[in-house]
C-alpha cells in the first residue's frame, strides 16, 4: 500500500463523513428530515454508501495496485492482512483490497444500473395497470403474478445455461428485468388511490392526455415510495449478483466482483479466511446500510400523526 | 368461499402454465438447441434420435411447443445428459431432500423470527429491542452463501461440532443404531438448516416487529385496557391474534427465499437436493435438469402461495364469513 | 346536595411533542364535578382537550408522550383514580367506570365475535364461567336493542352495521352495571337517524340502570337533547359550566356565544352563517391572558394580560370572563 492509496481512503473517509452531515444539517430543516435522522444508523448509512460509492468511482486513486495483477506467484500467495496488504492476497497473489475496491465499481454498478432498470420497468408497469384499469390491469398484473412465481434465481439459472457467456450489459438487463415486479405492485397501489383525487379529476377535465397527468401528476407523488423501493432493492440486487457470481454465471474472472471473490476465496477458507471474509463483509456492510437508509426513509414518509393529534 | 377457492386453484394452474411456456421460449431463444447436447458430452446416438423425436428439433417452433407440453403432461422430462437418467429420477432423489432441508429452515424461520419480532415489538425502543433490531439488520444483509462458508469454517472445522457436508455420515451411517442413523441426519442437518433458517428469520423478525406494533396501537387494544384487561392479556391473545394473520402472507414469501436459498446452501453444504442438482446442472450445460428445476420451483412457490391464501381466508373472520345482511 | 360521584380537580395532560415544538398542554387545569344518575356533557371543539380530559380519567393516555402531571386529583368512590396501582386500576375499568369510544368499527377486535368481546368484561370482572357470561352477553344485547341477539352474539363485528356495532360497544361497557359512563363522542360516526336512537337508548339505559354519564361532544344538537348539565372547553380549560337550560338561554362566555351563534336556525329569518373569527390555537403554544381573547369581540386589556379564573355567574353557572365582574364591557365593544 502506497501514500498515495492511503492518502485517497483518507480522503474517501472524509468525504463520507462530510456528506453525512451535510446531509442531516439540511434534513434538520423539515419534520420528514429529522424522522430519517432520528432512525438509527440513518446517518451511517448515508456514509457508509457514500464512502463506497467514492472508492468505486476513484477507484484507480484508491487502490494500490491493478486489480488483477498477479504480484508474486511464489511468495505472495494467500497471505495474511499486512502492512503491505491490508487485506492480505488472494489465491493468485493479488492484492485482495483493490480487488475490493475495484469490485465496488462492478458490484455496485451492476446493483444501481439494474435497479435503474427494474424501477423504470416496475413504474410504467404499475402506473399504467393504475390509471387504466380494467383490461390493461387485468393483463399486466397476472403478467406480474407469474414473474413472482418462479423464483429470480431460477430464472436466471435457466438464462445462464442458455446463454453461457452473458456480459456485464445483459446481466444487469437481465437482472432488472426479472426485479421490477415488487416495485409494479406498489405504484399500482399508489396510482390507484391517487387518480380518485380531486387534482387527477380536475386534469382530465381540463383535456389533459393520460400520459401527462401520469407523468406530471401522479408519478411525482409516487417517488417517495419509489425511493424507498431502490435503495431496498438495490441491497436484493447486489445479493443476487453475488449469489450469480459465486455459482459462477455471473460475472466473469478475471474482473472482480464481491460475489466471485467469496467463490475465489472458498477453496482456501480453512487456510486463508480472509479470502472470504472480507468481500462478504463488504457486501454485508452496504447491505445494511441500504437497509437502513431505505428503513429509516420509509418510516420518515410514513408520516404518522402523534397520538396526541389524534386525541383531543 | 368455494367459488373463491376454485377461481385461485385455477389461477394458480393458469401460472404455472405461464411459467412452463415462459421457459420453453426462454431455452429457444438462445445459441444453442437446447434439447440436443453439444459436442462436447457425446450421448448415445439412440438417446439423441430419442430426444430428437421426443421433442421434434427439426420443426417449427409451435410444433415443439406442443410436443414439449404433451410431453410434460405425460410426465416425461427427457434424460438428463450428465446423469445418464431420466430427469424425473434425478429429481426423485433430489428433491425430498431440499423439502427436509427447507422445512427445517422454515422452522428456524418462522418459529424463531416470529418470537423475536413479537419480543422486540413488545419491548420496543429499549435496549433489548436496538440490539435484536441491530443483530436482524446484520443477517438479513449477508449473503447467505458467505455466512454458510463462515458458519462451516467456525462450528465445522476449527469446532468440530458439526460435520460439514452430505446428508449422512457416509462411512459410517449404515452402522448406527437407528436413533443413531435420525441422529447422524439430524447431525447434518443442522448447519445448513440453522443457515438458512436464521437469514430468513432475521427478515421475518422485522416484519413481525412491524404487525405487532401495529397491533398494539390499534383503538380495539385501548378498549380492552379501557374493560381492565390486563396487559399480559392485552399483547397475548387481543393484539397477538391480530398480529400473526399478517405472518401467513409472510409465509407466502418465504418459500421463494428458501427455494433460492436452498440453491446457495446446498452448493456449499453438498447437500444433494434440487438447489444442487440445478446449479451443477448448469456446467455440465444439463438443460432438461435445469428446466426441470425450474419449474419444479416454481409449482412449488405457487403450491405454497395458495396454501397461504386458504389459511389466510380460514383465519381471518373478515374473510371467512362473507358480510351477511347488515340491519 | 349529594356527594358528586366524579370529582376532578385541576387535571393536566400534558404531551412531548416532536423535537422543537416544545409540550402540548393539551388539558391545563380541569375542574369539574359528575353527579349520581345525571348527564353531564362535555363540550369543545377539537383542540378543546375534551378527549384527552375523557381519557385521563380511566388512565388510558399513552405514557410517552403523553403524562398527567402530578398535582391533578381525580376523586371516585373516595379514593383518587391517579394514584391507585395498576390491578386497582383495572378492577375499575370496565367495572365502576366504562367507557364508549367514537368508531366502534376500529374500536372493536375484528378477530373476536361480539359475543366474546362482551362476555370478557363479566369473566374478568365478575368471575362469571363462559357459559354464563355468554348469557350474559345474549342479555346485553337484547337490552341494547340488538334484533336477533341469540344469532347475533356470534357475529364478528365486521358483519354488523356502525350502529349495530355502537351498540354493541355500549353493551359491553354496561355489563359489569358501571356507576359511571363516559362517552366520548359515540355518535359522531354514525348517521344522523342512527344518531338519535343511540341517543335515546343512552337515556333510556341510565334510567334503568342508575348510572351516571359523562357525554364528551362537539355537537351542541346532542347536548341539548340529552345533557342535564354542560361544561364548555377551550383551550384546555373549562370556560363555562352551568345547567343546559340556563347555558342555552343565558350564555356567559363569548366562546359559548359564538357556538350557539354559529348554528344554523330554522326559525329564524336567513342570515349570514355566523363563525367564530380566527381560530384555535396550537397547544404548544396557549395565548397569554384569557385564552380566548383574540378571537373575543369584547376583549379589552385586562382580558390580554391577566388569566380569567372560573367566576361564579350565580345558581351553578360559572364562565371564566372578566364580563361576568364587568359586565358593562359588553355593550362598550358591541
Amino acid at each position: 500500500m502506497n501514500l498515495r492509496a492511503w492518502l485517497a481512503l483518507l480522503g474517501a473517509l472524509g468525504v463520507a463523513w462530510l456528506a453525512a452531515r451535510a446531509a442531516r444539517r439540511r434534513a434538520a430543516g423539515s419534520a420528514g428530515g429529522r424522522r430519517f435522522f432520528a432512525s438509527p444508523f440513518a446517518g451511517l448509512g448515508i456514509g457508509v454508501l457514500t464512502f463506497f460509492a467514492v472508492v468505486a468511482v476513484a477507484a484507480p486513486l484508491v487502490a494500490p495496485f491493478h486489480p488483477d495483477r498477479q504480484l508474486d506467484i511464489i511468495d505472495l500467495v494467500d497471505r495474511a492482512p499486512s502492512w503491505s496488504h491490508p487485506l492480505g492476497t488472494d489465491l493468485y497473489s493479488r492484492d485482495l483490497w483493490s480487488r475490493l475496491v475495484y469490485g465496488a465499481r462492478v458490484s455496485l454498478g451492476i446493483g444501481a444500473l439494474a435497479m435503474a432498470v427494474a424501477l423504470t420497468l416496475g413504474a410504467a408497469v404499475g402506473a399504467a395497470a393504475g390509471y387504466f384499469r380494467r383490461a390493461t390491469d387485468v393483463v399486466l398484473m397476472r403478467l406480474v403474478d407469474v414473474g413472482i412465481a418462479m423464483p429470480r434465481l431460477f430464472l436466471l439459472i435457466v438464462a445462464a445455461s442458455v446463454w453461457q457467456h452473458v456480459s456485464l450489459g445483459a446481466l444487469i438487463l437481465i437482472l432488472g428485468v426479472t426485479g421490477w415486479f415488487g416495485t409494479s405492485r406498489l405504484v399500482r397501489a399508489e396510482v390507484l388511490s391517487l387518480r380518485e383525487r380531486d387534482f387527477v379529476t380536475a386534469a382530465r377535465a381540463l383535456g389533459a392526455r393520460p400520459g401527462r397527468i401520469i407523468f406530471r401528476h401522479v408519478l411525482p407523488n409516487v417517488a417517495s415510495p419509489l425511493l424507498v423501493s431502490a435503495a431496498l432493492g438495490i441491497g436484493n440486487v447486489m445479493l443476487t449478483e453475488a449469489a450469480l457470481s459465486f455459482l459462477g454465471i455471473g460475472v466473469r474472472p478475471p474482473t472482480a466482483s464481491w460475489g466471485n471473490m467469496i467463490a475465489d476465496g472458498a477453496g482456501q477458507i480453512v487456510g486463508a479466511p480472509w479470502t472470504t471474509l472480507f468481500p462478504g463483509l463488504a457486501i454485508a456492510l452496504v447491505v445494511m446500510a441500504l437497509n437502513a437508509t431505505g428503513d429509516a426513509l420509509r418510516d420518515a414518509l410514513a408520516a404518522r400523526p402523534s397520538s396526541y393529534e389524534e386525541e383531543t | 368461499m368455494g367459488t373463491w377457492l376454485a377461481r385461485r386453484l385455477i389461477a394458480a394452474v393458469a401460472i404455472v402454465f405461464a411459467v412452463v411456456t415462459l421457459t420453453f421460449f426462454l431455452m429457444h431463444l438462445g445459441p444453442a438447441s437446447p434439447i440436443v447436447p453439444s459436442a462436447e458430452q457425446p450421448l448415445d446416438p439412440d438417446v439423441v434420435a430419442g430426444l430428437r423425436k421426443q421433442f421434434g428439433t427439426d420443426q417449427a417452433l409451435s410444433v415443439q411447443y406442443v410436443r414439449y407440453l404433451t410431453q410434460l403432461a405425460h410426465g416425461n422430462l427427457a434424460v438428463s445428459f450428465s446423469q445418464r437418467r431420466p430427469v424425473t429420477a434425478a429429481l426423485a432423489d433430489a428433491i425430498p431432500n431440499t423439502i427436509v432441508l427447507a422445512g427445517a429452515a422454515l422452522l428456524v424461520d418462522f418459529g424463531l423470527g416470529l418470537l423475536l419480532g413479537i419480543v422486540m415489538a413488545a419491548r420496543a425502543r429499549s435496549r433489548l429491542d436496538a440490539g435484536l433490531g441491530n443483530a436482524t439488520l446484520f443477517l438479513r444483509s449477508v449473503p447467505t452463501f458467505w455466512l454458510a462458508l463462515i458458519v462451516i469454517l467456525v462450528f465445522g472445522e476449527r469446532l468440530h461440532w458439526f460435520p460439514v457436508g452430505g446428508t449422512i455420515d457416509i462411512v459410517r451411517h449404515h452402522s448406527f443404531s437407528f436413533l443413531g442413523r435420525i441422529a447422524d441426519r439430524l447431525w447434518h442437518l443442522a448447519l445448513p438448516a440453522l443457515t438458512l433458517g436464521v437469514v430468513g428469520a432475521a427478515g421475518t423478525a422485522r416484519f413481525q416487529r412491524n404487525a405487532t406494533l401495529d397491533a398494539l396501537s390499534a383503538d380495539y387494544v385501548r378498549t380492552a385496557r379501557a374493560k381492565g384487561v390486563t396487559e399480559r392479556r392485552i399483547v397475548a391473545v387481543h393484539a397477538l391474534r391480530n398480529a400473526l394473520l399478517p405472518a401467513i402472507t409472510l409465509f407466502g414469501l418465504a418459500l421463494p427465499f428458501l427455494l433460492t436459498g436452498a440453491v446457495l446452501i446446498e452448493t456449499v453444504f453438498a447437500w444433494p437436493g434440487m438447489g444442487k442438482l440445478a446449479a451443477d446442472a448448469i456446467f455440465s450445460r444439463d438443460y432438461p435438469v435445469v428446466l426441470a428445476c425450474a419449474i419444479a420451483a416454481s409449482v412449488m412457490v405457487v403450491a405454497g402461495n395458495l396454501a397461504a391464501d386458504v389459511l389466510y381466508a380460514v383465519a381471518d373472520p373478515r374473510i371467512r364469513i362473507t358480510e351477511r345482511d347488515r340491519a | 346536595m349529594t356527594e358528586p360521584l366524579l370529582r376532578v380537580r385541576d387535571l393536566r395532560t400534558y404531551f412531548v411533542t416532536e423535537r422543537g415544538s416544545g409540550t402540548a398542554r393539551a388539558v391545563d387545569g380541569v375542574s369539574f364535578e359528575l353527579y349520581p344518575g345525571e348527564t353531564l356533557g362535555i363540550v369543545g371543539e377539537s383542540g378543546s382537550g375534551k378527549t384527552v380530559t375523557s381519557l385521563s380519567v380511566l388512565r388510558l393516555i399513552p405514557e410517552p408522550p403523553g403524562h398527567i402531571r402530578p398535582g391533578s386529583y381525580i376523586e371516585f368512590e373516595g379514593r383518587n383514580l391517579l394514584t391507585l396501582s395498576p390491578p386497582e386500576l383495572r378492577a375499575i375499568r370496565g367495572n365502576r367506570i366504562a367507557m364508549v369510544f367514537q368508531e366502534p368499527m376500529t374500536s372493536l377486535n375484528p378477530v373476536f365475535s361480539v359475543g366474546d368481546q362482551i362476555a370478557e368484561a363479566a369473566i374478568i370482572h365478575q368471575g362469571l364461567s363462559r357459559k354464563a357470561a355468554r348469557a350474559r352477553a345474549i342479555e346485553m344485547l337484547t337490552l341494547v336493542g340488538m334484533p336477533d341477539p341469540a344469532e347475533r352474539v356470534d357475529h364478528y363485528p365486521h358483519q354488523l352495521s356502525g350502529g349495530m356495532r355502537q351498540r354493541v360497544m355500549i353493551a359491553m361497557a354496561l355489563v359489569c352495571h358501571p356507576k359511571v359512563l363516559i362517552a366520548d363522542e359515540p355518535t359522531t360516526a354514525l348517521d344522523v337517524t342512527i344518531q338519535a336512537q343511540i341517543l335515546e337508548l343512552l337515556e333510556r339505559l341510565q334510567r334503568e340502570l342508575g348510572m351516571a354519564i359523562m357525554l364528551i361532544t362537539h355537537d351542541l344538537g346532542v347536548v341539548a337533547g340529552t345533557a342535564d348539565r354542560v361544561v364548555v372547553m377551550y383551550a384546555g380549560q373549562v370556560v363555562e359550566t352551568a345547567s343546559t337550560t340556563e347555558l342555552f338561554a343565558r350564555p356567559r362566555h363569548p366562546y359559548t356565544e359564538g357556538l350557539l351563534a354559529a348554528v344554523p336556525r330554522v326559525d329564524t329569518p336567513r342570515e349570514q352563517l355566523r363563525a367564530i373569527p380566527g381560530s384555535v390555537p396550537a397547544a404548544t403554544d396557549w395565548p397569554g391572558g384569557c385564552r380566548f381573547h383574540p378571537r373575543c369581540p369584547y376583549a379589552w386589556d385586562k382580558c390580554r394580560t391577566s388569566e380569567p379564573p372560573l367566576l361564579d355567574a350565580g345558581s351553578g353557572h360559572q364562565a371564566r370572563c372578566w364580563l361576568v365582574t364587568e359586565p358593562a364591557r359588553r355593550s362598550a365593544s358591541a
